[in-house]
């Protein structure tokens, strides 16, 4: 159990040095350097290389926001296998729905509870 | 016209009283013993942030007017401008006091973009009193130029920080008691191609110097107790004193160089290159500078407010940031 | 002014981003973001009827959940500050985007403000993620079909 949870805090702290360096050295901003990750996510299950990715790396392959990429890839190959090109599209959300509705339905309490705050002090 | 941008004003202009209101952050800055009102609500007690803004703007206006001893009757124009879309802070704001108004917008230059314009006015003789200045307010600037306030975006060390804070004062004729606009110099748009919207003091730096230069050229031999730009912070006026170490301007100005923003917050670290935005160089120039030059500490000083004319749009479609500089010259006889 | 030349000289002069400690900073926050959701999906597994494949799910919204409250308490953004990529890219910083848009546009109503521009950052993300995944499943269904690959 420790030794998966230093190959998650090793492995998630690796793809945020990737997403820094898309930061700092490509000076992308940070909605271009998420999007990029989202889509190598997406090649990544495509060539069927995430899943064991996710085997070996547990939280430090799901948390890192590649591992949306994959999951929306994941959904539609699952539905495409059962049912042929339509499944492509039906199969999407499949499996990520429960990151965009717990962000979503968080966004609208957080929305209700709180208030934006002053600056740091 | 040639030269026409730098003028001296045979009437001496004075400004015979000013007010500089701030939030809560600034608590922080060396020059609070010169801030009027200070207050502990980023959002002045008001129900939003752009509202706080108005709001900032008016108590700061209403107390300039009465330091003067002045009634808001007595206003014959408002000259003033902020950062927010259209400048609705200002426009809401002039709407309570209800005098006569012009909004200006020369992005945080506006602090002397309006002085000079109320200088031009006053010189015309038809005006007696002007109400100048500009304000930006933290929150409602950074939601509008750049990301949420929550959101945990890293700005990297030449990025500044937007001050919320609104400096005004009351241009009238010549008293000799209190500090005149001798000269000023208008500004022109330099763009040297840079893009970064989180390093604006090295973009603004190219204006300042353009505009320094021009004014010098044209007050040969006047010796300054400092020339002060208004929000290059320090990555900006480290490039730009390089600029006039090695353009062949005297190195007197280079000792003679400060910024505001880069001493707005003292040394603090946390707030990586210095203060910025409309409020910067407003409050220090009509809250400190003003003070100072009211008790002859200083004699001359050249005010130099830097702007940087982009917008979220423009930044978006991949365009350069333009930025201006306008100068202003005051005297104390 | 030659903005080449002008450019050289605020390449020398501005301060650079201190890249190997923003590095640092991102490996250490990135990891222990990990690390917690690695926690908290073995508790999944323990205290419920889930398995190590299908506890991602409801880890991912715990997460986004944490996320919430600390946008919310003004902490995100300092952890940010700190963090770069490291609290930028897991799940929480999407959580983030959401919600720091969210809380920030509430003055703009529930439905204009809130509805309108709650995906106004996090949107590109769902929109590239969607439009990627699209078009990798649409080449490997058709590659199948005609026999290049199996599943």
């Amino acid at each position: 159990m420790i030794f998966s949870i230093i190959i998650a805090f090793v492995v998630g702290g690796l793809i945020c040095v990737v997403g820094q360096l898309l930061f700092d050295v490509a000076k992308l901003t940070p909605a271009h350097t998420l999007s990029l990750l989202v889509v190598i996510g997406s090649v990544l299950d495509g060539l069927g290389l995430y899943e064991p990715f996710i085997d070996f790396a547990g939280a430090g392959a799901t948390i890192p926001i590649m591992s949306f990429g994959n999951s929306l890839t994941h959904g539609a190959l699952a539905e495409a296998e059962k049912h042929g090109l339509i499944g492509v599209l039906t199969g999407m959300f499949e499996v990520t729905s429960s990151g965009i509705s717990a962000a979503i339905v968080f966004g609208v309490i957080a929305a209700l509870i709180f208030k934006s705050k002053g600056k740091v002090s | 016209m040639k030269n026409a941008r730098t003028y001296q004003f045979a009437s001496k202009p004075s400004i015979v009283s000013t007010a500089v209101a701030v939030g809560p952050l600034e608590k922080q800055s060396p020059f609070l013993p010169h801030f009027d009102l200070v207050y502990d609500d980023e959002r002045f007690g008001q129900e939003t942030n752009e509202k706080g803004h108005a709001y900032l703007i008016e108590e700061t206006c209403k107390l300039a007017i009465m330091k003067g001893g002045f009634q808001t009757t007595d206003i014959d124009l408002f000259l003033a401008g902020d950062l927010v879309n259209q400048m609705t802070p200002t426009n809401f704001a002039a709407r309570e006091l209800a005098t006569p108004f012009m909004g200006m917008f020369s992005a945080c230059a506006t602090s002397i973009s309006t002085l000079i314009t109320a200088s031009f006015f006053l010189e015309t003789n038809h005006m007696e009193r002007i109400l100048f200045g500009s304000a930006s307010q933290h929150n409602a600037i950074e939601r509008q130029f750049r990301y949420p306030i929550e959101y945990g975006a890293q700005k990297p060390p030449t990025g500044q920080w937007t001050v919320t804070g609104g400096g005004f004062g009351v241009l009238s004729h010549y008293q000799s008691d209190k500090p005149y606009v001798h000269s000023a110099t208008i500004g022109q748009v330099v763009d040297c191609e840079l893009k970064d919207p989180l390093d604006m003091g090295s973009a603004m730096a190219a204006a300042a110097f353009d505009t320094i230069q021009f004014h010098l050229s044209q007050n040969k031999g006047t010796s300054y107790d400092f020339v002060m730009t208004g929000d290059l912070g320090k990555t900006g006026s480290a490039i730009l004193k390089e600029l006039i170490r090695t353009s062949g301007v005297s190195s007197y100005f280079v000792d003679q160089y400060r910024d505001a923003g880069a001493e707005f917050y003292g040394n603090n670290d946390k707030l990586l290159s210095g203060a910025s935005g409309a409020g910067c160089s407003a409050t220090v120039y009509y809250g400190p500078i003003y003070a100072e030059l009211l008790k002859k500490q200083w004699k001359k000083v050249l005010l130099v407010a830097t702007g940087a004319l982009l917008s979220p749009l423009s930044f978006q479609q991949g365009e350069s940031i333009p930025c201006i500089a306008h100068a202003v010259e005051l005297s104390m006889d | 002014m030659d903005a080449k030349t002008y450019q050289q000289t605020v390449d020398q002069l501005a301060p650079k981003r201190p890249v190997l400690k923003n590095c640092l900073t991102a490996f250490l926050t990135g990891g222990i973001i990990c690390g917690i959701g690695q926690i908290i999906s073995f508790m999944y597994m323990y205290f419920f009827p889930f398995t190590e494949r299908t506890s991602s799910n409801p880890t991912v919204a715990t997460m986004v959940f944490i996320a919430m409250v600390l946008t919310g308490l003004g902490i995100y953004k300092k952890i940010g500050q700190f963090g770069g990529a490291g609290s930028a890219v897991p799940v929480t910083g999407f959580g983030n985007a959401v919600v720091s848009a969210a809380i920030e546009h509430k003055s703009e109503g529930f439905i204009l403000g809130v509805g309108g521009n709650i995906f106004k950052l996090a949107g590109s993300v769902i929109v590239y993620g969607v439009f990627s995944a699209f078009v990798v499943a649409l080449i490997k269904t058709i590659l199948v079909q005609v026999g290049v690959i199996n599943w």
